[in-house]
């Protein structure tokens, strides 16, 4: 187990520098030129940015030094937030996105295991068909318009009721996080709900539960021993990349709730081409996946004894 | 195939049965959530800071919440160059001189100035910083030096360059002490003018002239501006605190020289947020005391009954041409044809629909000065008529002298902002009705646009241009051969020779004159098609008054903002 | 126990009868008896006719519904839907400069009558005063004195006339003229006047929009029907039905295109992985751990430009490029996950002990078992392929416009989420009936396909 933890983390390390140097060169690519401005700025001054950022060297100096500066931590300074360290960006800001992000996870995964389950037993009954048409509306429907109308319907009801029930907008409290974590795991609940109800359909009708309810088991116990923990399964396989996804995509939750999240940098870094920061938030998102997915390994090792962890 | 029913039954008991173990899990989790929501909010308690909880307006403690659009980039004035970190900065620093309420121009560092056509002398008043030193004529001349320095690549140092050498410095040829501008002790400032300027004392208002103090600065190792300790304050108000991305804490300066005349004890930018709807929903809520609103929002704002108010930002949008050799749009013909088949009422009135924008006439907005009154009174712009039977004839002319069969599409390059994109696809479809014309819109992510746009790969690009200091000339020299800001490259030996004339001259109407000269140039040349003045709805808290907007210098303004709670 | 002798009769065989031999149904492949099932299920069929009519609404509907997609009808913008829209004709339109001669009576009053060309105000100068501020509200002046919009300041006490031509829509209106104090500042003394507008459109206007029937002759003051727009219009005042229907092609040539094409690509991955284990699996799931950390946006950019897509042109193949390359992996590591499972099922090692090839285990036992999940996958690519087409295309990246997709009308459609709904929901619907028929279709297919599933029907 130890050791093949560790062969995974020296694999993952491998893996975070394919994707550093593949988004490096990707990005030097694209056309945009990260030091464009509203007020054009002479050749002299452009030079001496270009020198500033270190633009000027040849594209694979650049990128030796780039790596070397990874190497030691570094991530560079910001090209928009001409002051700011990228570390600084990624540690005050990552914090709040992966906060949202588990909980929406967490939201997401009792939610859509629970629907699940519950849809599965109720085969083709009022249950199932109610559930699946709120989760064919909750993925047909893009995320902002969720966003939109949870806070509305917030504004609405604060103002019913004269005093502020949850706050509309900002960051704080977990009372700041309820709603927007609700519309952030929104598209995986409907996700994990249909994946957990097919699953789990295919381990009522399997051998198995079949033997063990000849055997005459309980119902209870062939529903979480048996049925219950087998389709689990492919939920938690998804889990582990939904996790990265979700807290890497609460972009549009962030904008219309004024969270300060990394969400929006990182979309704004490729809007800006920020090199900087479009390297430092790929790489560091990068990392936290690759590691989501390690431990997501891990965890199925322990929970189905037929994985072996090899 | 059938199931018994004895099967049936027990299938339903199963599923019952397995529904109520379903149900206990139910309630496990949800007893889990309640524990991870509480040890969330211990952690966020940690992180966060406490403007969440406050109002649009707290009497007791006068104090206001505001919000920003965004995050300001940096606090450094030798770099600065968005409105929004103007806002801010507007409050927390203070400049030579600065803006009234009424847009008048008053002493604000310099007690009192004299400027000539060779020389500004600023005669000091007794100025503290927020660490209790006194602020003097030293500060602004590192200020200046520091932004001037080609190695710090300042977008602004341009502003400066009406000082003696400053242009030649800021190129790396002349070392920064050939600066034309000295201390006389630590009160008196002279500065030495490249060439005579008349617009000099308001061009000591824009944030670049701020001061900076030179070990303050040279103790942050190049961190200055980047946070709320990075930073000293001799302005109306002190920054206490800097979440990034979430609030900015503003509280009066005890240790301003004006302070009698700040009635706020505390501005609470509580929320970073750049959203519409979020924003309206946060003053319905009573969070914040200013909303802008948006056409769509209009309705909304009249059924709650609340006060709407209107401003210009003084910034003219327009088409502009592509005036290189390589392009089509470098026939005047072609351009004149466009122009004359396009209305900009049209524009504003049913597509945009916002109440205070303005069918754009000319290149010079309203709000500027002219002689004696506005600019725009005393020279009205070229009058303009949509004629499309004149605009088919302009083409034909265009389409022989280009020898063309037919015209090929055009590029028109637009940014992914949602007015512009509206825009851009109402004169598509304009271009083609009236002219038959084809037009390729070229979206582009903001960094992406401006690389097109310098390197001259469009044949119009939907732009826009805001005034840097209050005079003629900050939209005047635009389209000067020589500005690099001239991304359509328009070169024009006339026009270049009236910037010349409105850069050197001090008498009033011969510079007037000049600048009625170029608005009549740009239209008869057809060197682009104004859009419109950008025009803001808001609505404020009906208690906090004073609240100041203007074109020129900070769009907002709470320095001279009170509560009344009768409002 | 009693005793049992028996006989050599007992020892004969029974089968005589060649009829039992016989197999009384068809022999069915796995694939025919699929189809038969699938046939059986009325949802499955249900959503086959679904996905049928959403084909003829995008391939039959332009010949039904004519009207071009593209054409902006102005005095139309953001209609709602419902019938046809009477409107008078009138001169067309001249600048006014408030001179002409006032109408008898005092106070604040129409000019001229109100019409949506132009509403034009007139009032008497009122001593003292700086200068005056116009402004238009959809309510009644109550006791809050909010007067609405503010549709001008008017610095001179002696310019006592307006003309209002923002966004007028043929309804009342209540104009409230507000004067204006030394400073600039509203003083609160106000007149206000009902204006009820009345639709209008001019000649020319309607002569080019076809709106004039042939061989009639039409007069200023005559009636003229708009045109017919049943969905309403959008923004820019284009028939929302037409821009459905050609935001069809698009949306579901890369909703259902790409899914397909990456979804497939994933199963074919991840069951490479899963069968063979050991290191091919740890060098292709690491691979996709790669892929998936890409930042999307930046890859897209570098796909739409190695494809030489001229800018302003729709960029429709490098979408769905990018969208394949980019959006397997999900897929490829749910399909690895199921097939590890799979693996270790007793009837796959019958199977491989009764000398199954690699091949015959992939597809008949491997694959048809994951079948399940792989349509929910599918299932969820649809909209997403279509909401992040409505993305890339928001950023210039997708559908040029003036084209139209589902994405991008939904994506405009938000704004005006609150005051035109109609705008947002169309779109959305047929979104979600999209949605709706794959998923049907895809629990048909999966019941079909199902092994297990035979003994239960």
């Amino acid at each position: 187990m130890g050791r093949y933890a560790l062969k995974r983390l020296v694999q993952g390390a491998i893996t975070v520098w394919f994707i550093a140097t593949a988004t490096f060169f990707a990005m030097h690519m694209v056309p945009g030129d990260p030091l464009a401005s509203d007020k054009a700025v002479s050749e002299k001054i452009r030079a001496n940015l270009e020198a500033k950022y270190g633009l000027d060297k040849p594209l694979l100096t650049q990128y030796g030094i780039y790596m070397g500066n990874l190497a030691r931590g570094d991530f560079g300074i910001s090209f928009t937030q001409e002051n700011r360290r990228v570390n600084d960006i990624i540690r005050e800001h990552f914090p709040v996105s992966a906060t949202l992000g588990i909980l929406a996870v967490v939201f997401a995964a009792l939610g859509g295991i629970l629907w699940g389950a519950l849809t599965a037993l109720n085969r083709n009954r009022m249950p199932d068909i109610v559930i699946m048409l709120l989760v064919i509306l909750g993925i047909s429907v893009p995320s902002f318009v969720f966003a939109a109308l949870g806070q509305l319907t917030l504004v609405n009801i604060n103002n019913l009721l004269g005093f502020s029930l949850l706050p509309v907008a900002g960051w704080g409290t977990v009372a700041h996080m309820l709603i927007p974590s609700l519309v952030l795991g929104l598209g995986t609940m409907a996700y994990l709900t249909r994946l957990m109800r097919s699953s789990m359909l295919e381990i009522m009708n399997s051998d198995f539960v079949r033997t063990a309810r000849s055997k005459g088991v309980p119902a209870p116990r062939i529903f979480t021993h048996h049925q219950l923990r087998n389709a689990i399964l492919p939920v938690i396989t998804v889990l582990g990349p939904s996790i990265a996804v979700i807290t890497t995509g609460g972009f549009v939750v962030e904008i219309v709730f004024a969270i300060p999240g990394l969400g929006r940098y990182f979309v704004q870094a490729v809007q800006q081409s920020d090199y900087t920061v479009i390297m430092g938030t790929t790489v560091f998102y990068g990392a936290f996946l690759v590691l989501m997915v390690i431990i997501v390994d891990l965890v199925y090792g322990l929970i189905d004894p037929r994985v072996r962890l090899e | 195939m059938g199931m018994s029913t004895t099967q049936v039954a027990t299938e339903e008991s199963f599923s019952r049965s397995a529904g109520k173990q379903l149900a206990v899990y139910a309630l496990a989790a949800v007893a889990l959530l309640a524990l991870l929501m509480w040890l969330l909010n211990l952690l966020a308690s940690l992180t966060a800071s406490a403007a969440g909880s406050s109002t649009a307006v707290d009497a007791a403690n006068n104090t206001i919440t505001i919000r920003l659009s965004e995050e300001p980039p940096q606090l450094d004035t030798t770099l600065l160059t968005d409105s929004v970190s103007g806002v801010v900065i507007a409050h927390v620093m203070e400049g030579l001189l600065r803006y009234d309420q009424h847009q008048r121009l008053v002493p604000g560092m310099a007690e009192r100035w004299e400027i000539n056509a060779e020389q500004a002398v600023f005669n000091l008043r007794d100025a503290l910083w927020s660490d209790g030193e006194p602020v003097t004529a030293h500060d602004f001349v590192f200020a200046w030096r520091t932004a001037l320095d080609p190695v710090n690549a300042s977008e602004y140092a341009f502003i400066l360059y009406p000082i003696r050498n400053a242009e030649a410095i800021n190129r790396g040829e002349l070392p920064l002490d050939a600066l034309g501008a000295r201390a006389e002790g630590d009160r008196t400032l002279v500065v030495d003018l490249e060439r005579p300027v008349a617009f000099f004392d308001k061009l000591t208002a824009f944030s670049t002239y701020y001061p900076v103090r030179q070990d303050f600065y040279e103790a942050t190792g190049g961190r200055y501006g980047a946070d709320a300790d990075q930073l000293l304050y001799n302005g109306p108000f002190t920054m206490e605190s800097w979440v990034h991305g979430q609030s900015l804490d503003l509280r009066k300066n005890p240790r301003y020289w004006d302070r009698e005349r700040i009635r706020l004890d505390r501005i609470n930018v509580a929320y970073i947020v750049s959203d519409a709807n979020a924003v309206l929903n946060l003053f319905k809520d009573g969070k914040i005391s200013l909303a802008s609103l948006t056409a769509e929002n209009l309705a909304e704002a009249m059924e709650q009954r609340w006060h709407i108010n209107r401003f210009m930002d003084g910034s003219v949008f327009f088409i502009e041409f592509n005036h290189r050799p390589d392009r089509l749009t470098r026939n005047r013909n072609l351009r004149k044809a466009m122009l004359l088949a396009q209305d900009p009422n049209e524009l504003v009135y049913k597509v945009i629909k916002i109440p205070g924008y303005l069918p754009g006439e000319s290149l010079f907005p309203v709000f500027l000065d002219g002689v004696r009154g506005k600019f725009r009174e005393e020279y009205p712009a070229p009058e303009h008529r949509m004629d499309i039977a004149r605009a088919r004839q302009h083409l034909e002319k265009a389409r022989v002298e280009l020898g063309l069969d037919e015209f090929p599409p055009l590029v028109m390059l637009t940014g992914d902002n949602p007015v512009s994109n509206i825009q851009s696809e109402y004169f598509q479809a304009v271009f083609k009705k009236n002219l038959g014309l084809e037009i390729r819109i070229d979206r582009q992510i903001f960094k992406q646009r401006l690389d097109k746009m310098t390197k001259g790969q469009f044949d119009m690009v939907l732009a826009g241009w805001g005034p840097d200091y209050n005079d003629a000339l900050t939209y005047g020299d635009l389209f000067a051969s020589w500005n690099l800001n001239n991304r359509g490259r328009y070169a024009n030996p006339e026009y270049d020779r009236l910037v010349g004339v409105a850069q050197g001259s001090l008498d009033a109407k011969v510079r007037m004159d000049a600048f009625d000269a170029m608005q009549r140039i740009i239209y008869e040349d057809a060197v682009l098609i104004v859009n419109y003045e950008r025009g803001q709805a808001y609505v404020t808290d009906p208690r906090v008054k004073g609240i100041v907007r203007r074109a020129v210098g900070a769009e907002q303004d709470y320095t001279y903002a009170y509560i009344d709670m009768d409002g | 126990m009693s005793e049992t002798t028996f006989s050599a009769r007992d020892f004969e065989s029974v089968h005589t009868d060649e009829a039992v031999q016989v197999i009384a149904r068809p022999s069915l492949s796995y694939w025919q008896d699929a189809w038969v099932r699938l046939k059986d299920n009325r949802r499955a069929l249900f959503s086959l006719y679904l996905i049928l009519a959403l084909l003829a609404f995008t391939i039959a509907g332009p010949w039904v519904w004519t009207v071009d997609p593209q054409t902006q009808d102005l005095d139309q913008i953001s209609r709602a839907p419902g019938p046809a829209a009477q409107a008078t004709i009138v001169a067309p339109y001249v600048p006014w400069d408030g001179s002409t001669l006032a109408p008898p009576g005092t106070g604040l009053r129409l000019a001229e009558p109100a019409t949506t060309q132009a509403v034009r105000l007139l009032w008497e100068p009122v001593e003292g005063a700086r200068g005056y501020r116009v402004y238009r509200n959809l309510f009644p002046i109550g006791e809050e004195r909010a007067f609405g919009l503010p549709l001008f300041d008017i610095l001179d006490p002696l310019d006592t006339s307006f003309e209002d031509r923002l966004d007028l829509k043929p309804r009342n209106y209540f104009y409230s003229v507000v004067e204006l104090n030394p400073d600039g500042e509203p003083t609160g003394a106000h007149q206000t006047i009902e204006v009820d507008v009345e639709r209008v459109t001019t000649l020319e206007e309607a002569a080019a929009a076809g709106l004039v029937p042939e061989g009639a002759e039409l007069r200023e003051g005559d009636s003229v029907e708009l045109a017919f727009h049943p969905l309403g219009t959008d923004y820019l005042g284009r028939d929302m039905l037409a821009r459905l229907m050609s935001g069809a092609r698009v949306s579901l040539f890369i909703g259902i295109f790409a899914p397909i094409l990456y979804i497939l690509f994933g199963v074919v991955y991840g069951a490479t992985a899963g069968f063979f284990g050991r290191w091919v699996d740890q060098v292709l799931m690491r691979f996709s751990d790669f892929v998936v950390a890409l930042p999307f946006l930046l890859f897209m950019i570098l796909i739409r430009v190695a494809s030489g897509v001229q800018p302003g042109e729709s960029g429709i193949a490098p979408l769905v490029i990018a969208l394949v390359l980019l959006g397997w992996p999900a897929t490829a590591r749910l399909v690895r996950g199921q097939i590890l499972q799979i693996r270790e099922e007793g009837y796959v090692s019958a199977s491989r002990l009764l000398g199954a090839k690699t091949g015959y285990l992939v597809l008949r036992h491997m694959i048809p078992n994951t079948m399940g999940v792989i349509l929910v996958t599918l299932t969820f690519a649809v909209p997403s392929a279509i909401f992040t087409e409505a993305f890339l295309s928001f950023i210039g990246m997708g559908v040029a416009p003036p084209e139209a997709s589902w994405g991008s009308m939904c994506n405009e459609g938000i704004k005006t989420m609150l005051t035109y709904p109609h705008e947002l929901i169309f779109p959305a619907l047929f979104i979600s009936i999209t949605v709706l028929a794959f998923n049907m279709l895809g629990d048909g297919l999966r019941d079909a396909l199902d092994a297990r599933m035979r003994g239960t029907e």
